[in-house]
């Protein structure tokens, strides 16, 4: 009986491991793969169908919702990521702790199509542009309702003079909304001096009662169901919210805003760099840009992809920033240890009070 | 009088109940047949989504992932879990009360502290992937098995294995013939139960899965950032209808079966 009741168990056990096996060895034959890390809904899966199509290279995807969800998963070091798409202050934080490879970009092909304006955005985080390609960017700006104001928003101060008490919506997000406040000022939005982050910090205080509320993705919802009249929020956001209601508009204000930059870059970890290099080029090629802007609508950094765009689109603000609109704007990065602890302190505050 | 006004507040305590569990399921399902990608606006009623959903690549693998995973992790933890319940029963008290504690520690325990121990050990053994994903369901589903096959092994009746020996049946034709069809409710049960803690779980899988591999609720993770996609509220409305029905024909048909049964003993 004992034995009879062994040699199930050795079988079950047999059998669960064949099952195993032919699942681990299924994904580790000798085709060349790329494991690649990117934020949730970021590239049209069509276009990792055409580069294995072209090149027999094999990507596995991977996706994250936050630039820290991503550093803490590479970190981890449970998969050995090849290539990364995240936001420029993570990658400046990557830089910083040596976790990349520096990328031949001459070496490429297509990196001409990356207008100039996008490599000097990335000089913010990547001084030499040696370590990141651009892959799409934004800004950050006012959606609002047009038949809800008095006269168009070009800066602001629309957002502190009271005017619109109740039918405002703030980023939930500590440097999102504190850019507002300092560029309101005029001051930088990467100042690390203490007096402007506490003139900043007045100001917010000031606007609270105003504010509706406090949210990050519901924002859009909230001004294309004409719940408040505008919103502080990313060009993505705002592109969607005018496809889904003609009257809103976005506004890049003239006191400038933050520009924000996603890029690709090599992992340390990466063995097979050539790959991940002709996968980049892959990215910058025109027709596969397209692929991924259609998809995704924000604005791309390329040139090419933008000449072939409708008339319509480009005059967008949103999906199109024109020169001058970008010109005061800034890429944020890092503060210094004690000016952030004393900007976290004093978001606190705001958001508790 | 009070005895109707009674009865009305019970209803309607009962009816608040019922519309606060159904009222984001039928918010899904209405957002299902929106022509509109927004949640707040309605543009018309269309059946754009369903067919859209069944032409999604991402979307049908996810699926399939999560039903296979499912299916297997759910297959194989019932047969370690029966096989497991059946040898804690055969044990001495000590060791019985022992082996019950660990088997109840995974259920109890927080489901992001097993992942995160689960992703740790597999790193050291082998690529995260499908096969990791797998082993941890296996792993977190085993104890649901026993939980429910244990009771029914408790009211089996040993004489009857012991007699069917006795009249010739070998151990194997007995175990089949008098002790499965004695576990079998149990079984099912914990079958079920397995099947579901598998489709359900989203911490589990997120921290042992590797690069390439996606369940429904990791891929619906993925997708918050940019707006979940209508697609996937085609998919739940699919899912909820489905397990409506089954729960629609389970209740329905053991009744038919237990009367069946009555009848016959009558006559």
């Amino acid at each position: 009986m004992k034995r009879r009741v062994l040699s199930v168990l050795l079988a079950t056990v047999a059998l669960g491991s064949t099952v195993l096996s032919a699942g681990c060895s299924g994904k580790q034959d000798a085709k060349e793969t790329l494991t690649v890390f990117n934020y949730g809904e970021y590239m049209d899966p069509a276009v990792l169908d055409l580069f294995y199509e072209e090149t027999g290279i094999e990507v596995k995807y991977e996706e994250a919702l936050t630039p820290e969800e991503m550093y803490t998963k590479y970190k981890a070091g449970a998969i050995d990521y090849d290539l990364l798409c995240s936001t420029d202050y993570m990658i400046e934080k990557l830089i910083k702790e040596g976790e990349l490879q520096e990328i031949d970009i001459d070496a490429m092909e297509n990196a001409g199509n990356i207008g100039d304006k996008y490599w000097e955005f990335s000089q913010a985080f990547d001084p030499e542009n040696k370590y990141t390609v651009p892959y799409f960017w934004g800004t950050l700006g006012i959606l609002y309702d047009t038949t809800k104001v008095k006269e168009p928003v070009d800066s602001w101060n629309v957002l502190f003079n009271g005017e619109y008490a109740g039918e405002i919506i703030m980023q939930n997000s500590m440097r999102d909304t504190y850019m507002v406040a300092m560029k309101a000022l005029g001051y930088s939005l990467n100042s690390n001096n203490e007096d402007e982050v506490n003139a900043a910090h007045d100001l917010l205080v000031k606007q609270k009662p105003d504010v509706q509320a406090y949210l990050v993705d519901e924002a859009r919802d909230e001004v294309v169901a004409g719940n408040a009249t505008m919103a502080v929020v990313y060009s993505g956001e705002a592109y969607l919210g005018n496809q889904y209601n003609e009257d809103l508009a976005y506004v890049i204000p003239k006191e400038g805003s933050n520009v924000w930059l996603d890029s690709w870059c090599v992992t340390k970890q990466c063995d097979n760099v050539d790959a991940a290099q002709q996968f980049l080029d892959f990215l910058c090629r025109e027709d596969v840009a397209e692929m991924n802007f259609e998809y995704i609508y924000y604005s791309t950094p390329n040139e090419k992809v933008i000449e072939g765009l409708s008339e319509e689109d480009r005059a967008n603000e949103a999906l199109v920033p024109a020169d001058d609109a970008t010109e005061n704007c800034e890429v944020s990065v890092q503060l210094d240890p004690e000016i952030n602890d004393l900007m976290n302190t004093q978001w606190k505050e705001l958001k508790a009070e | 009088m009070v005895e109707k006004l009674k009865n009305l507040i019970s209803r309607c305590y009962l009816g608040l109940i019922l519309l606060f569990l159904y009222a984001p399921i039928l918010v899904l399902i209405v957002l299902s047949f929106n022509n509109s990608r927004s949640r707040v606006q309605w543009g018309g009623f269309t059946l754009d989504w369903y067919s859209r959903l069944f032409s999604n690549r991402q979307i049908m693998e996810a699926l399939s992932t999560t039903l296979t995973l499912a299916f297997s992790s759910a297959l194989i933890a019932t047969v370690i879990g029966v096989l497991g319940a059946l040898g804690i029963h055969a044990m001495r008290r000590k060791n019985y009360q022992l082996v019950m504690v660990c088997t109840n520690i995974p259920l109890l325990n927080a489901d992001i502290v097993t992942g995160i121990a689960l992703m740790l050990w597999f790193v050291n053994f082998m690529p995260l992937g499908y096969g990791s994903v797998l082993l941890a369901h296996i792993t977190f589903n085993i104890p649901y098995v026993i939980l429910s096959v244990m009771p029914k092994i408790r009211q089996m009746n040993l004489s009857l294995y012991e007699a069917a020996r006795d009249l010739g049946a070998n151990a194997v034709y007995a175990f089949f013939k008098i002790i499965l069809p004695q576990l079998a409710g149990g079984i099912v049960a914990g079958f079920f139960m397995a099947f579901t803690m598998s489709m359900d779980d989203f911490v589990i899988t997120y921290f042992t899965k590797g690069a390439g591999v996606n369940t429904l609720s990791t891929m619906i993770y993925g997708e918050i950032r940019k707006g979940i996609k209508p697609e996937m509220y085609a998919l739940s409305t699919i899912i909820f209808v489905f397990v409506f029905l089954v729960l629609l024909a389970v209740n329905y048909l053991p009744d038919r079966k237990g009367k069946a049964k009555k009848e016959r003993v009558k006559g």
